[in-house]
């Protein structure tokens, strides 16, 4: 297992190049945020959110430019990195139960049998999310907001250093989602992890993010909310047609 | 001759080990072809079986190794599972590393097999005994397992048995979410390969015992049954092998009993078993 350095950045991005195909995704991307960061990733559909994530998960390698967490090669320690995928790539085919999916983040790996302590630790993230309830319940009949739950204990269930989001709220009702920033907060408050979150949602950016990262292909501003989230930066990467849902919050 | 007594005829033994054997490895691989939605890869691997065992025949004629002193080498058998190893890990890498779906690109080597099949069998002189007929090899021929194929049999399941459990967790956390299994280290690319590799390696051997035709209803309708009664992947593995040992006993005995040929009743028998489990999984 990997420690890292003493004091390196959670997550760092070195003049990130990402090409598929002829497209560019992402173009010469540099940040870095503190521990006990909450990073809130912004920017236009197609602006290269997701692929940032993955960057940062080792499941793509840049052409150009690198990415680190904890000073280690982005990748090479899965174990201090909690993640919550999109939710809309969910198999719903799958037979599994809550607990095995929180057991999965726990092992790495899918469970046969679940010992009493791996059992004891599931419940735990599970009631830390409020979702203790959904243990034995199948993932297919839980519905958008009680499986982000479950993918978030999922992801907490192995006290990560780093929690990373794609677009978890997507499809989930504002309450929800307005549960997952507590949660978020919460697990923070308790942990000093940090936590970087892709999000459609500027007003949320605003109201609970430390940094806020706007992205389109390119790095159009990065810093805290208030001075990031300002008319000429979103202009520069939402372009008019997006102005007015940019500034609706 | 009641069906007691015939177990205890030499054939009606190997035709029930390698029908075992058979029914464990399919039943615990067919989880993994049901959950990714290879089901038709069951039935493309069977006809590049078909395509091999073609080229071994042919091979084993103009070589003169027909007239062998070992039996395995005058069997097509140990040039189709190479054939059949060779389109597996093509398929795996066309899905990978290409736009086509993996139905497409099964469909151009299933295609390409039957015809290379067909080629090597007509041009085979139609008075030279190979030992297997082409009906046997379409439809199998599990009362005429020799000794040396169940040698082979046992060889392979314990292979494949063995890779499958070994690798359960990975594989089946792969089969969930390929992202989230890659983001935790997994390495789900070359399992994905083993796991093509492996289904060749099963497909071509059993094929040889339930004929290339019901090679994928062996693969797909005990999971598929399973699928419909388990709640985890767990219930549905073990399940799925139970069903296929349990319909391929009950096919048996029922192929004896009614006279019929026995692949057919294994298929039967697996079909009525979905039937219930469809009935039972009514919500």
């Amino acid at each position: 297992m990997s420690e890292g350095a003493p004091g390196a950045p959670p997550l760092h991005l070195h003049r990130v190049l990402v090409r598929l195909g002829e497209a560019i995704i992402l173009e010469d991307v540099s940040f870095e945020i503190e521990p006990g960061c909450f990073l809130a990733v912004v920017g236009p559909n197609g602006a290269g959110k997701s692929t940032l994530v993955k960057v940062a998960l080792g499941l793509i390698t840049p052409q150009r430019g690198h990415a680190a967490l904890f000073g280690t090669v982005a990748g090479a320690s899965p174990e201090r990195v909690g993640y919550v995928p999109q939710l809309k790539t969910f198999d719903r085919s799958f037979p599994a139960t809550a607990l095995e999916l929180v057991v999965s983040g726990l092992r790495r790996s899918w469970p046969t049998r679940i010992g009493v302590a791996e059992r004891e630790q599931a419940r735990a993230a599970l009631a830390r999310v409020g979702a203790e309830h959904l243990e034995l319940r199948q993932l297919a009949r839980l519905s958008g907001g009680e499986l982000q739950r479950v993918y978030l204990a999922r992801a907490l269930v192995r006290r990560p250093s780093l929690v990373l989001l794609d677009e978890p709220a997507t499809g989930v009702d504002f309450l929800a989602e307005h549960d997952l920033y507590d949660l978020l907060e919460g697990y923070q408050r308790d942990t000093g992890a940090s936590v970087a979150m892709v999000t459609h949602d500027l007003a949320a950016a605003r109201y609970h993010a430390d940094r806020v990262l706007v992205l389109n292909r390119r790095v159009h501003g990065f810093g805290p909310p208030d001075e990031v989230l300002c008319e000429p930066c979103l202009e520069r990467a939402f372009g008019h047609h997006g102005h007015h849902h940019a500034l609706a919050f | 001759m009641g069906l007691i007594e015939a177990m205890h005829l030499g054939f009606m033994q190997r035709a029930l080990a390698a029908g075992l054997l058979v029914a464990v490895m399919s039943g615990l691989l067919g989880v993994f072809v049901v959950q990714r939605r290879l089901s038709f890869l069951g039935a493309g691997l069977a006809h590049a079986a078909f395509g091999g065992m073609g080229l071994g025949a042919f091979v084993i004629v103009a070589t003169g190794l027909l007239g062998s002193g070992i039996g395995l080498l005058r069997h097509p058998l140990w040039i189709a599972v190479p054939f059949s190893l060779l389109a597996a890990l093509a398929i795996a890498w066309v899905r990978a590393n290409t736009r086509l779906s993996s139905d497409t690109a099964i469909g151009v080597f299933f295609a390409v097999s039957v015809a290379l099949g067909v080629l090597f069998f007509s041009i085979i002189p139609p008075d030279v005994n190979l030992g297997l007929s082409l009906m046997d090899l379409l439809f199998g021929s599990i009362l005429g397992v020799t000794g040396s194929d169940l040698v082979v049999i046992a060889v392979v399941a314990v292979v494949a048995v063995a890779f499958l459990t070994a690798t359960w967790g990975r594989l089946s956390y792969a089969t969930f979410d390929d992202e989230l299994a890659r983001a935790d280290g997994v390495a789900t690319r070359r399992l994905e390969y083993l796991l093509f590799a492996c289904a060749a390696l099963v497909i071509a051997v059993s094929s040889v015992v339930v004929g290339i035709i019901l090679m994928a209803a062996y693969l797909v309708i005990p999971a598929a049954s399973a699928r419909l009664l388990a709640r985890t992947l767990t219930q549905m593995s073990v399940l799925s092998v139970v069903l296929a040992v349990v319909s391929t006993v009950a096919g048996l005995a029922l192929s004896y009993l009614v006279d019929v040929p026995s692949g057919s009743t294994i298929v039967l028998t697996q079909a009525a078993l979905f039937l219930v489990a469809a009935l039972l999984a009514r919500r």
